[in-house]
């Protein structure tokens, strides 16, 4: 298990060296660090010293050598439009954006998993093909209109609950949350739906082919044979069994969920790393979208890394091989 | 005496889109306490499905339409779902054909022991374990607390059979249904696992089910025999007196294609022809296509399952 983790932390690893290679070539092809550092009133002569004085002039694989070592201490260059350091920049706004993913994705698991189940196990009822129905239309329908409809009507016609920021929030240990404020709460309750509404039916229809699939498995009538109670065969010989391949796609739909949060900050004025990330893209700020796309890129990978340890956690097989 | 399993006249079917299948037709037979029973013929005659309906466990399309399954007292085709889940595991157990496919390949044996005498009685997980512990033993498995804590893909396949095996004995039941407990099994361990059980029925005084298509198999573990064919039984009687003078003429064609009843090079003998499908089962007799003593009333009727001169029970109208 352990040769098995310290695998997958170095696969995990080098995908993060790959993601700082396309970073910086990004950063080469739009941003020019003079004008960061100087403005525009400058002349060429003294732009010209300073470029070889910053290094600007050395061999890509230099440059890019540099950059990577900045970067694993912390440091992604400065926001020319913030004048602060991007990885500060991105730290302030983070929590807001994970606040938001961290809810969709308890959202998202809280109904999928009960509906997944249900539907693989009474596809016939009424109420499974519903869900099915809907789910299916849910897919197709884009995060932002979700979003729309959602301000239209509960902001708008009912005036339940407000469209935009993130409310009152509480600064703990330099973490500004919204979770601890009743105001902080209402305001995360739209952009959290409008967020898990792309992800919820996809889950839902994955637990529940998943799920009917293992339920035609010898064991599975085995252990109607043994005379257990229909929720344990249900939970824990078929869900189970179900758990593994959801947890391998699940994982990587959870990076995705981290995508979308660009289109629902930007709805709901969110003021987190999507938001801002298109404000970095409007504003030509290279060091800021390139610190996004990093920090984005680091998140992805760890999630990624931690569900690949707890699929072997949860599956037998993978345990043994790993433990020999 | 009432017997322990008393069929009557089971019928099961499946209701298909276009039309309804008989997979089961008038099946009875009867089962004594400590009596084994074995069940054989051709694949797709129906074996499985009599298993299976016993329990109420036939899968979705398939129904019981029609007769009585009596087990110790009760009619266990009339019972509820609730009801029958206490006779499911606990009265009657089954072995299924391929211990890897019927171990929960992510479930401890410690977990899939102890649930299933959970699930009848209310017990600690402590003396449930203990029960396990001991069943283990009866099915000599060696260093069984070790097992306990194994997956199935860490163990042999005879070994998986043995665990399936102990977990039928958690609760003492009065009957196994067991499918092809072998067929699944490396050659060199089959002998083995059927003595196993053979043992286990006469130690318990446990009555068997035991559903094959192994005839010599049949002949050492079972006292009396049943032979199937699309469908129905058709022929029934002690085990010996079956092998050696089988009546009907698809006994006949069965006991003669085995290699050890040709003598002397004499070419292996084969019953020509297929089973028929549900589907389009023939007029009369089910096996007239295939039958060498075929008469005209036997495309037009259907022989039931009576008792013959010898005391025999065989479904043929030329069988006297
Ligand atoms: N779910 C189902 N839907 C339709 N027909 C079925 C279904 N299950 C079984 N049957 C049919 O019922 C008949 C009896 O099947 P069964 O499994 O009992 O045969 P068997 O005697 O056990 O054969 P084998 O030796 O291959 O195990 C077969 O013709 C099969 O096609
Ligand atoms: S009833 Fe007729 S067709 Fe059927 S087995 Fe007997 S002789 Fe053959
Ligand atoms: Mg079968």
């Amino acid at each position: 298990m352990v040769a098995f983790i310290i695998r997958r932390v170095l696969q995990g690893m080098m995908v993060m060296v790959v993601i700082a290679l396309i970073g910086f070539a990004i950063k080469q092809s739009f941003g020019d660090p003079v004008r960061e550092i100087t403005g525009i009133s400058v002349s060429a002569e003294e732009r010209e010293a300073l470029r070889e004085e910053l290094g600007l002039n050395d061999p890509f694989m230099v440059q890019f050598g540099r950059f990577l070592y900045n970067a694993a201490h912390g440091d992604l260059g400065q926001s020319f439009f913030y004048k602060k350091p991007a990885m500060e920049v991105i730290l302030s706004k983070a929590p807001a954006t994970l606040e938001l993913v961290f809810c969709s994705a308890i959202l998202i698991v809280l109904l999928s998993v009960p509906l997944g189940i249900y539907c693989a196990i009474r596809p016939k009822q009424l109420f499974a093909k519903f869900v099915m129905g809907a789910s299916t239309v849910g897919v197709s329908i884009p995060v932002f209109l979700t979003a729309i409809m959602l301000i239209y009507i509960f902001s708008i016609e009912l005036h339940w609950l407000p469209s935009f920021g993130r409310g009152e929030t509480v600064n703990i240990g330099g973490w500004q949350t919204g979770l601890l404020t009743w105001d902080g709460i209402k305001h995360l309750i739209m952009p959290t739906v409008a967020l898990s509404s792309i992800m919820l039916p996809l889950f839902i229809r994955l637990i529940r082919s998943e799920m009917m699939e293992v339920l035609q498995n010898e064991y599975i009538k085995y252990a109607w044979a043994k005379g257990l109670p229909p929720l344990r065969v249900w939970i824990v010989h078929a869900f189970r069994n179900t758990l593994l391949p959801v947890i391998t796609v699940g994982g990587v739909q959870l990076g995705i969920t981290i995508a979308f949060t660009i289109l629902t900050e930007t709805v709901f004025s969110w003021q987190g790393m999507g938001s801002m990330f298109i404000q970095a893209v409007e504003r030509a700020d290279s060091s800021l979208m390139v610190a996004y796309l990093v920090v984005v890129g680091f998140i992805f990978v760890v999630v990624n890394t931690v569900v690949d340890i707890i699929y072997g956690l949860v599956n037998p097989t993978v345990r043994i091989t790993g433990r020999k | 005496m009432q017997p322990l399993l008393e069929v009557k006249n089971l019928c099961v079917e499946f209701a298909m889109r276009s039309q309804v299948l008989r997979a089961l037709r008038d099946v009875s037979f009867t089962i004594g306490k400590g009596e084994r029973l074995g069940l054989v013929g051709e694949s797709g005659a129906g074996k499985t499905l009599t298993g299976f309906s016993i329990l109420n466990l036939i899968s979705k399309p398939g129904y019981i339409s029609g007769g009585s399954i009596l087990f110790e007292g009760r009619d266990l085709a009339e019972l509820t779902i609730e009801q029958i889940r206490d006779i499911r595991g606990n009265r009657i157990s089954m072995i299924f054909q391929d211990p890897m496919m019927t171990l929960n390949p992510v479930l401890t044996i410690r977990t899939q022991m102890v649930e299933t005498i959970k699930a009848h009685q209310k017990i600690s997980d402590k003396e449930a374990e203990k029960i396990a512990l001991d069943k283990l033993q009866r099915v000599y498995i060696p260093s069984p607390e070790k097992r306990l804590d194994q997956y199935p893909h860490e163990l042999s396949g005879g070994m998986r059979q043995r665990i399936v095996i102990a977990i039928s004995l958690l609760t003492n039941p009065g009957l196994i249904i067991a499918d092809e407990p072998t067929t699944a099994l490396d050659v060199t361990i089959q002998a083995e696992i059927m003595d196993l059980l053979l043992e286990l029925c006469r130690d318990e005084d446990m009555g068997l089910l035991l559903i094959t298509h192994d005839l010599a198999v049949v002949s050492e573990v079972t006292q009396k025999i049943a032979v199937m064919y699309a469908g129905r039984i058709v022929e029934m009687g002690p085990t010996r007196d079956v092998v050696d003078h089988p009546e009907h003429p698809y006994t006949r064609g069965l006991i003669a294609a085995l290699p050890q009843s040709c003598d002397q090079g004499q070419r292996l003998l084969q019953i020509p022809g297929i089973m028929p499908s549900l589907a389009n089962l023939p007029s009369g007799c089910s096996f007239h296509p295939r039958c060498e003593l075929c008469q005209d009333i036997c495309k037009r009727e259907v022989p039931v399952l009576e008792t013959k001169a010898s005391g025999r029970h065989v479904a043929c109208f030329m069988v006297k």
